[in-house]
């Protein structure tokens, strides 16, 4: 759902350096406590993850790296440091640290009720916040410099996003896991792209989607044995991804290949008409037979067209001459018209 | 008759990171005028909009309108971005953007009602974009975004409107279109400053006139000073424009 947010705003790679960032906040965090409850983990992951992101805006605007390097080595700083962390903590001898790795890859199967009512309930906290501030969301993600010239206080929706995307992630790190954890945020997103052209539709159906991914993925990998399940999903949201770039309606690419070809054989078929048309306009009675003959040097006529015409009953064909019906004249002027007036 | 000042620009220096890109500007801008600020690629046009709206922060200099700084005017001040600045790909369409040019006096929170839709409809039959009004915004032409731009700061029913390169890869039409809507304005005792390119109808479009190229060349009516040798000062070569009587 917040997903449709990174999304929108081509920060991508934020999702994935969020959550990389967020590793060494669990390692931090087990060694400082020593516990593995997870509620702490999460707070370590936390606040790793905020420190993360906003170095990364720092580092874009004093320094003038591109955005994409900035992410790349808060990305790899993190997650290295991170890693090494974790060995660090592997080799002690107390090791109660079996239940670590499940945050680089995930497993739905450790959740606790606990977990699961912590997620819905931070969950309905996002929904309301977004619902609050809808329109100023959507007015900064789509022209900040006006947004900032009508007076609001640019910085603070900022803010609210990234903390809510930081949110979103640490918390589903649990379930999918650090490596995968962006791309459970952006499948959906971009899935719910295809389909639909309001913002509000898209962040509704990739919060579906997701939901969906989770449920199915999680069931899947809970009748298999030593299935992880943040592949899975991942795996599930990623068929999602493919299937509606392939059949959306308006985005997809089969249907825009269908509507290239429909589209070229109508071309044809009002080609040929107008070029009737304009031999029908010289005589008095527009049925006025012709014969087929000196349609042959005009390009696009095929017998077929000829065939479709007729059977459209625009024109008749009698033996070797055809004639334009009432109907086929109707049409051919309005196509012109149509023509004119769309240059004018 | 002395006018009113609408806006006072008072030693504005700006940099993105060490050299200048506008330096020193001192600029006072009448009431009432239809303004063109003319300069290379380069001279800092956009900054200086940009800086003026508080959307940049230089690094000295004020602001004023009407003899308030530009935090307390905001209400008064509309602005038009150039258009390659958004992506136009996002999933809205023609009549929500013109909406936008509510939310300022909305405030936080609050959302658009009857009232506001019907102000944006008014703005697009204005700008003769009503037809379009469910269009998506991706599958417009270059010269209709533009205009729905135009709608979505008439809507905000300013005193003075800021705006950068409108005219940017519009056909003959929609310029006379955007121009009429400027004149207009105008005689409603508005103030209009555009960013302008074609140096050819400054003379026909404008009654004001700004040089920029990091400093302020010159400013003033176009009768008293667009001339060759302000001109030249400007783009550097040796300018000549042949100015219709
Ligand atoms: N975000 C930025 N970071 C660094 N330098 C910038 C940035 N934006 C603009 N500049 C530089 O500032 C100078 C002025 O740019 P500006 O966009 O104001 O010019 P302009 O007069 O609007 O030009 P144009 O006619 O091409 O629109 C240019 O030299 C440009 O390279
Ligand atoms: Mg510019």
């Amino acid at each position: 759902m917040l997903g449709s947010f990174a999304v929108l705003r081509k920060q991508s790679l934020l999702g994935d350096a969020i959550s990389h960032a967020a590793l060494p906040g669990i390692a931090i965090a087990f060694l400082i406590t020593g516990a593995k409850d997870s509620n702490t983990l999460l707070l370590g992951a936390l606040v790793s993850g905020l420190i993360g992101t906003f170095w990364i805006r720092g580092i874009i605007k004093k320094t003038h790296l591109k955005s994409d390097t900035a992410l790349g080595l808060i990305l790899s700083l993190f997650f290295g440091f991170g890693m090494l962390l974790l060995t660090f903590i592997q080799k002690q001898p107390n090791a109660n640290q079996a239940g670590l790795d499940k945050y680089l890859f995930g497993q739905a199967a450790t959740l606790l009720e606990s977990d699961v009512w912590l997620m819905a309930i931070v969950t309905s906290v996002c929904l309301f916040v977004l619902l609050l501030f809808w329109k100023e969301f959507k007015i900064l993600l789509f022209d900040a410099d006006y947004t900032k010239t009508l007076g609001f206080n640019t910085k603070f929706i900022d803010i609210l996003i990234t903390t809510f995307i930081v949110l979103a992630i640490v918390l589903g790190l649990q379930t999918v896991g650090v490596v995968l954890m962006s791309a459970m945020l952006l499948a959906p997103a971009a899935a719910a792209r295809q389909w639909t052209n309001s913002l509000g539709m898209m962040v509704f159906l990739a919060a579906l989607f997701g939901a969906f991914s989770g449920v199915f993925g999680t069931a899947i990998s809970a009748s298999q044995n030593n299935l992880s399940t943040g592949p899975v999903i991942v795996i599930v949201a990623g068929i999602f991804v493919i299937f509606s770039f392939i059949f959306s309606p308006s985005r997809g690419l089969l249907f825009k290949q269908i509507r290239f070809i429909k589209n070229r054989r109508d071309l044809q078929l009002h080609k040929t008409l107008a070029f009737m048309y304009n031999i029908a306009e010289t005589h008095d009675d527009i049925s006025h037979p012709h014969a087929i003959k000196i349609l042959n040097n005009f390009q696009g006529f095929t017998k077929g067209t000829l065939q479709k015409l007729a059977d459209k009953n625009y024109v008749t064909i009698k033996g070797s001459n055809w004639s334009l019906t009432n109907e086929g004249f109707k049409t051919a002027s309005n196509l012109y018209n149509q023509q004119t007036k769309s240059h004018e | 008759m002395k006018k009113n000042i609408a806006v006072k620009i008072d030693d504005l220096t700006v940099a993105y990171n060490y050299k200048p890109v506008l330096w020193d500007i001192d600029l006072e801008i009448p009431e009432g005028v239809l303004m063109a600020i003319v300069g290379p690629n380069g001279a800092g046009k956009s900054t200086l909009i940009k800086s003026i709206l508080g959307i940049l922060k230089p690094i000295a200099g004020s602001v004023t309108i009407y003899n308030k700084p530009y935090k307390k005017q905001r209400s008064l001040v509309a602005y038009v971005p150039q258009k390659g600045s958004v992506d136009w790909d996002f999933p809205t369409t023609a009549l929500d953007v013109v909406m936008m040019g509510t939310y300022g006096s909305l405030g936080w929170i609050k959302r658009p009602g009857q009232k506001e839709k019907k102000a944006a409809l008014e703005a697009l039959e204005k700008v003769g974009m009503l037809p379009f009004k469910s269009r998506q915004i991706s599958q417009l032409s270059g010269g209709q975004q533009q205009r729905i731009f135009l709608a979505r700061a008439l809507v905000q029913n300013a005193s003075i409107y800021f705006m950068d390169e409108p005219f940017q890869g519009v056909d003959a039409t929609t310029e006379i279109a955007i121009i009429n809507i400027l004149k207009e304005l105008r005689k409603a005792r508005k103030t209009v400053i555009v960013v302008h390119h074609d140096l050819q109808t400054v003379p026909e479009y404008f009654d004001w006139v700004t040089f920029l190229n990091v400093k302020k060349i010159a400013t003033g009516p176009v009768k008293d000073i667009f001339n060759d040798d302000n001109l030249t000062k400007t783009y550097g070569i040796n300018y000549k424009v042949s100015i219709q009587e």
